[in-house]
């Protein structure tokens, strides 16, 4: 133990020595944090990226993947606007990434933040999340087709759909479901997702469109049923996670008749003015992330589908993703006019 | 009796050498943030939060959990001392526990809050253990008009049972919900109020106005009458708290009126803060010497504390079991727990016996440690109170301005903090009562959310607050509360000759009104 210990630092020393000598090639000197490292979560404590964010700091810090510590700061206010405004500011400095989601294109688009990722710097998207239609599990809606008929049979508005916030993911969803299956939801914006679950389990609501980590615990404990996934294949997890259901065994809302794909980025930038080579860093930091099985567990657990997009294919998928948002939402009537 | 041998497993789990230290050092962590304004339980977990990652789940919620209790505790401590609540939750306890410690009665005070915070614990945790599964089915049933109805009693409980001047109260209410709508609105979607500053996002953080309204504008007023400061004659010999205990029973009713209102309001997210402000009114209105309080009465500072705690620990509960966080700091652990890779949620309590149970055993004796630790440093705070004004003040408002800085990390807050210290001494000159306001600004948009949210659909409409038995209650109380000074007159006019009952709730509520 003692042993390896010395023999570890020895080997640091040489390392250092021959960094600090100039011995290694020039042409590799890559950048190495010499301070704390800063992920800034622009959500609430205990939401998706305040999860996502200290699971990071454990795979990163229990596997030594970086020389200095991590240190995660909540500035959620204003829906995330808080800290994407704070990235802005921050320009040139590569001790901050912010792990987002499409905030970045509905805080500017429906309240007119200042704010354009692309003046941010992209490093790559860790992984994207799903939405899924659930409803109440003592509901008699064993299939999309039963549900979608039983809304039609009401008068419009008399089903309750519950989401988080207003203007966001998951309204943009909702009215998007509204005009292809030609129904009408009253929408009930909540402060969280896990808010939205519980409200559905206390058929306060008659339905959410929850990412499965915001319903999951509810799932597995039977009080909600899965009806499809808004994408175009199902979830890749065929492990059982309720008494007899996978994820992998929520059909697709197109094999249901609501044909409509839509899943989320979480993604990482750094500020604008950083150096190529502090970009190669933190590509490398999270390359070495997502191997780690911490990162595998948690995309498991939450069921989030990975994803290796960065550098110009990232750019690429932002901007496409940015233009489907703003057709979606200018349809809806989300955009701010004024 | 099936709970009986969770819990004594639960003991079995906690009791090694190696958890019981993580509970002292937890605690005195804890009772550290919990005095410094500002810093208090959510900070001091989230810092600690990442040492935790290479533990096991029990050992590291055993850590975090204790570090809850002894903010909770230590929150306490300067509302007395200083007048500058150190926890939100803590701002009803400055009421009488400041004045108290003016009298030179410090170390009571000081030991009637920690014992009450026991008290509240231990009431709320005995309540976890043994009702937990039907306290979470309850918790479900509150959907939009359940929780606007609780808002709205907190809120009326306030206008109908403050002794201060009712259009004073209202005057103070309106401004903090003013204050409460800048940001960004969760039904609407939009931002208010915020006029295209960056700053402004964020709205007003309830714990920046606390310091500042009731910190700065303290020290102020002291500036204004010369530096005079009267508490410097505290006892500080241990045998106060025997003293001092020897009298609570007494109270009894008040114990355990303040620890049920908490055990209610901690499980639905109205929180420790509405519940130490409807423990204190409340205590206030039913006491046979209720136009005492606020002038220095034991009572006020039991009635608070008690609820707070009982509140405060019984927020851990929805947390559990819903994976929904009744308050600040129990969002921050929710966080941990997936770390840990414990999935919050009904079966929370199925899957993992070892962790909830060892959780719930660390509450009965994290408690008790707590309590004997802050017990024996009471004769240390209240000494603090010998050290002149003059030297002690300049400390004062520099921990203040770091307990602003630190809640968000921005310079700006300490400007608001400043600019709120103002506003507080404006009105205490007066006569304006600070809390309706700081209550308003930390229920105001959960209130607004919660009635929006129960207007929308087709069964909109003011009916929705009588739609089944728990709202029509809750509201049909709230108004009941609010229109009391009027109902308590009648109650008088009714009773006629009366006179020879003992001064009871109505004839005091009417003799104000």
């Amino acid at each position: 133990m003692l042993k390896s210990f010395v023999a570890k630092r020895a080997a640091l020393l040489t390392a250092c020595v021959t960094a600090c000598l100039g011995i290694g090639a020039p042409a590799m000197a890559a950048w190495q944090p010499t301070k704390p490292i800063e992920i800034i979560v622009p959500a609430g404590a205990g939401g998706a990226s305040d999860q996502m964010a200290r699971m990071m700091q454990a795979a990163i810090q229990n596997n030594k993947l970086s020389p200095t510590p991590i240190v995660v700061t909540l500035k959620g206010g204003a829906n995330g606007g808080e800290g994407l405004m704070d990235m802005l500011a921050s320009a040139g400095d590569p001790y901050k990434m912010v792990i987002s989601n499409s905030a970045i294109y509905t805080l500017p688009l429906a309240n007119k933040l200042p704010f354009d990722w692309r003046k941010l710097t992209p490093v790559s998207i860790l992984a994207f999340d799903n939405f899924v239609l659930w409803v109440n599990a003592g509901s008699p809606y064993k299939t999309t087709q039963d549900f979608v008929e039983a809304v039609k049979k009401e008068p419009a508005g008399a089903f309750k759909l519950g989401g988080t916030g207003s203007k966001r993911e998951d309204h943009i969803l909702a009215a998007a479901v509204e005009r292809i299956a030609g129904v009408k939801f009253s929408y009930i914006p909540y402060k969280s997702g896990g808010e939205a679950a519980t409200q559905l389990v206390g058929d306060h609501i008659k339905v959410n469109v929850n990412n499965p980590s915001e319903n999951v615990a509810v799932w597995r404990a039977g009080q909600v049923r899965a009806l499809c996934v808004f994408d175009t294949e199902p979830m890749n997890y065929p492990a059982k996670v309720t008494a007899d259901q996978s994820w992998k065994d929520i059909p697709t809302c197109k094999s249901q008749g609501i044909d409509f794909q839509w899943i989320m980025l979480r993604g990482v930038f750094l500020p604008s003015g950083v150096t190529p080579d502090q970009v190669a860093f933190y590509q490398d930091l999270l390359g070495k992330l997502v191997q780690t099985t911490e990162f595998k567990d948690y995309l498991e657990k939450q069921a989030l589908k990975p994803s290796d997009l960065k550098g110009a294919e990232m750019v690429k998928f932002l901007e496409k993703d940015e233009a489907l948002y703003k057709d979606l939402m200018t349809q809806s009537g989300f955009v701010a006019t004024n | 009796m099936e709970a009986l041998d969770s819990l004594l497993h639960g003991f079995g789990v906690l009791l090694t050498f190696h958890n019981m230290l993580l509970m002292l050092v937890g605690i005195c962590l804890g009772i550290l943030v919990g005095v410094l304004p500002g810093l208090g339980g959510p900070n001091g977990v989230a810092i600690l939060l990442p040492l935790t990652f290479t533990m096991d789940p029990t050992s590291a919620i055993v850590l975090l959990s204790c570090i809850y209790w002894g903010a909770l505790f230590g929150g306490a401590i300067t509302s007395i001392l200083f007048n500058i609540p150190g926890e939100a939750w803590s701002v009803a306890t400055t009421f009488d526990g400041y004045p108290m410690a003016q009298k030179g009665q410090a170390a009571e005070a000081l030991t009637a809050a920690f014992t009450a915070s026991f008290f509240g614990s231990i009431a709320a945790v005995m309540l976890i253990t043994f009702l937990a599964p039907w306290i979470a089915t309850f918790a479900l049933r509150f959907g939009p008009p359940e929780f606007f109805a609780v808002y709205l009693l907190t809120f009326c409980s306030f206008v109908g049972l403050g002794k201060e001047a009712r259009h004073k109260i209202v005057i103070s209410l309106a401004l903090g919900f003013l204050l409460a709508a800048v940001g960004m609105d969760t039904v609407s979607g939009e931002l208010r109020m915020t006029f295209g500053s960056v700053e402004m996002l964020r709205g007003f953080d309830f714990l920046v106005a606390v310091i500042g309204l009731f910190g700065i504008s303290e020290i102020l007023l002291a500036m204004e009458e010369h530096l005079a400061f009267k508490g410097q004659e505290a006892k500080i010999r241990l045998s106060v708290v025997w003293r001092t205990w020897l009298t609570l029973p007494r109270y009894w009713v008040t114990l355990l009126r303040s620890s049920a209102i908490g055990c209610w309001l901690g499980v639905t997210p109205g929180g420790a803060i509405a519940a130490s402000f409807m423990g204190y009114n409340l205590a206030k209105r039913f006491s046979r010497d209720g136009a005492n309080f606020g002038k220095g009465k034991i009572e006020g500072v039991l009635a608070p504390e008690t609820a707070a705690h009982a509140a405060g620990t019984s927020a851990l509960l929805p947390m559990l079991a819903l994976g929904i966080p009744g308050s600040g700091t129990a969002a921050v652990l929710l966080g941990g727990l997936m770390v840990w890779g414990l999935q919050p949620g009904p079966l929370l309590f199925v899957e993992q016996k070892d962790f909830v149970w060892g959780l719930i055993a660390s509450m009965y004796l994290g408690n008790i440690a707590g309590l004997i630790i802050v017990l024996a440093t009471v004769p240390l705070f209240a000494s603090v109170l010998r050290v002149p004004f003059a030297t002690i003040a300049p400390m004062i408002i520099v921990s203040c301005a770091i307990g602003a800085f630190a809640v968000q990390n921005a310079m700006f807050d300490i400007w608001l903090m400043l600019g709120f210290g103002v506003v507080g001494y404006l009105f205490k000159k007066t006569g304006i009562p600070l809390a309706p306001m700081t209550l308003a600004l930390v229920l105001g948009d959960k209130a607004e959310d919660a009635f929006r949210q129960s207007m929308i659909g087709l069964d909109g409409g003011l009916g929705i607050f009588w739609s089944n038995k728990l709202v029509g209650t809750i509201t049909t109380l709230a108004l009941v509360m609010l229109f009391w000074p009027l109902i308590g007159k009648l109650i008088d006019l009714a009773r006629g000759s009366g006179r020879h009952e003992p001064a009871g709730a109505a004839g005091s509520g009417s003799s104000r009104a």
